[in-house]
């Protein structure tokens, strides 16, 4: 029954094994979200989302083009709106990434986990980074799709642009890096709150409530608003037009990873304190 | 081997554990019983470095438990069988807990082997049922090869073969040198596996003692006769004082604070024919209820008298 199983445990026991690291740990987490399915559904949603989405607007915008004022053509940045689908897409990757650590909470598995890896700094920075650099790819090759469908949908409708054009290269990477960053937020801010329902409500309040209830609000709240709230601030990074009262792409993002890494601070800070 | 010393853990205003301190050696299965509320999951958490003493310490062969290079490799432990993501597979449920530890992976497929769930290795485990469940928890435990392990309740929703296979596993473990701690709140059960009793009660340690000697401590037992002159006896038993209680049959008194052979004495010195005469002792979950009575949180009314023979 029990077989090689349980060897008896003699006094070289210890000699057997080499501490466990962090990359370790990596593999762990590697394993444990592509073991589960709502990883795979999340990261389908994102990649039609981004790619499907980002068409529909594209070319609704082209056909719009030709009858729209001065303005929306002095303002026209064909780069995103190829990129627009990554708006809705973006939802999928905060509820993943609430859920990779939440769901950990809701069922139990975390006191699991913080048993085998007791450096629970380890746990939080090993599942940030697995699910950083699974968005990082996702999110490039979503936004670099869109981007190639979207300006051929454009052209002969409407100016369209090209990746050499000044901008427009760091617009469609930066899309990625966007939701590479909001990953680890959503992370994070899983971590913090513990509940999956909540966490992921608040991630909707950061990323459309706050923002869609602020262009309601006079422009002394509205620009302030537009300019520095995190994820305003980081989506700047792309845009290939530089609007008012928005921050330049690479501060603004600045503003949104100064976000993120205080928040992530605070989830670290309290994973390690609080009692499993 | 496990080192408690004055460990308190405080919620709030409740005291969940209360200076206990213990060490829990290698070579023997360890039965860590008591009521429910009684504060051993507690101690087995700040064991494993999920919660924080409020005060005092615990170490896990001289370190505490974070503290451990590659702890799956020194400690498993099963708290929780139902604790697991339910839309993993069995064996990824395996294998994402031995990467952590640098396990490797043909030794997953060795514990659920030994557990009996191979078949099932492939499955969803939200689709296990609890005695599934708690064979996986062990299955994780035994991962490792860990030379301490913790089980809180392993035998939860077991079948008898399920019962009599854990019992086994724990004399194995515990016969190979290991430090072999499991929790209980049925005293039968822990009569049948342990060697060795830590029992607590509302946070606090009321015995640490061999299971032979807990048996050899055990409290009052009483005297069964039946005798055709039971009335007689039972009032000389009194003039003596001995505690007599008579039951629905007339011909059978139960007696305390006197033993058997004192009994069978005074029966022949007054000419008192006895059908029966027997020593009752009381059983070890009796003994066990006698010791945590007052320790008990959450007690149905009336049920303080439910301990017939220590009565």
């Amino acid at each position: 029954m029990t077989d090689a199983a349980i060897a008896p445990a003699g006094p070289d026991h210890r000699a057997a094994f080499r501490p466990a690291t962090f990359a370790d740990v990596l593999r762990s987490e590697w394993t444990k979200l592509r073991s589960v399915r709502s990883t795979f559904w999340a990261l389908t949603v994102t990649v039609v989302l981004g790619i499907g989405l980002g068409a529909a607007i594209s070319a609704a915008a082209a056909h719009g083009y030709a009858s729209s004022s001065v303005s929306a053509k002095l303002s026209w940045d064909p780069t995103n709106i190829s990129l627009s689908g990554m708006i809705i897409a973006q939802l999928a990757i905060a509820v993943l990434g609430v859920l990779c650590i939440s769901s950990e909470y809701s069922s139990g598995m975390i006191r699991t986990s913080l048993i085998a890896v007791p450096k629970r700094g380890r746990v939080l920075a090993a599942k940030s980074l697995v699910f950083a650099a699974v968005t990082f790819v996702v999110g490039e090759v979503v936004s670099f799709v869109a981007f190639f469908v979207g300006q051929a949908l454009i052209s002969g409708h409407a100016p369209h642009a090209a990746l050499g054009d000044p901008g427009v290269a760091r617009a469609v990477v930066g899309a990625g890096l966007y939701l590479t960053a909001l990953a680890v937020l959503s992370v994070a801010a899983g971590t913090l709150l513990r509940h999956p329902a909540a966490a992921i409500a608040c991630m909707v309040g950061v990323l459309f409530v706050l923002p869609g209830v602020a262009q309601a609000l006079p422009d002394s709240w509205r620009n302030p608003v537009n300019e520095f709230w995190p994820t305003q601030a980081g989506g700047q990074l792309a845009s290939v037009h530089i609007s008012a009262h928005t921050l330049q792409p690479w501060p603004g993002f600045g503003v949104m990873c100064l976000f993120v890494a205080i928040v992530y601070a605070i989830a670290w800070t309290l994973l390690d304190r609080r009692d499993a | 081997m496990i080192e408690a010393r004055g460990l308190v853990k405080r919620y709030g205003a409740t005291m969940a554990v209360n200076d206990l301190s213990f060490s829990i050696r290698p070579g023997l299965v360890t039965g860590f019983l008591g009521p429910n509320g009684a504060g051993k999951t507690t101690t087995m958490r700040m064991i494993l470095g999920l919660d924080a003493p409020t005060q005092g310490s615990v170490t896990v062969d001289g370190r505490s438990y974070r503290d451990l290079p590659a702890p799956m490799r020194e400690v498993g432990a099963l708290l929780d069988a139902r604790a697991l993501h339910g839309g993993r597979r069995a064996f990824h449920h395996l294998l994402c807990l031995a990467q952590s530890n640098d396990i490797p992976r043909r030794r997953v497929d060795e514990v659920l082997r030994t557990v009996g769930l191979e078949d099932v290795a492939r499955r969803r485990v939200k689709g296990f049922s609890l005695g599934m469940s708690q064979r996986l928890g062990i299955a994780l435990a035994l991962l490792g090869d860990p030379a301490v392990l913790i089980f809180d309740e392993p035998v939860n929703g077991l079948d008898p073969d399920g019962i009599h296979w854990v019992r086994t596993l724990m004399r194995e473990l515990a016969a190979g040198g290991r430090t072999v701690l499991v929790s209980s709140h049925l005293m039968s059960e822990m009569a049948l596996t342990a060697d060795h009793l830590l029992v607590i009660g509302k946070g606090r340690l009321i015995a640490d003692t061999s299971v032979d000697e807990f048996v050899r401590s055990s409290p009052q037992q009483s005297v069964h006769v039946r005798s055709p002159q039971a009335a007689e006896l039972a009032a000389r038993l009194r003039q003596a004082g001995a505690g007599v209680q008579a039951g629905t049959d007339p011909d059978v008194i139960e007696i305390t604070g006197m033993d058997s052979a004192e009994v069978g004495k005074l029966a022949a010195a007054h000419a008192i024919t006895l059908f029966e005469l027997i020593p009752v002792r009381a059983s070890l979950e009796e003994a066990f209820m006698e010791l945590t009575r007052d320790s008990v949180e959450y007690q149905a009314a009336g049920a303080t008298g439910a301990t017939g023979a220590t009565r």
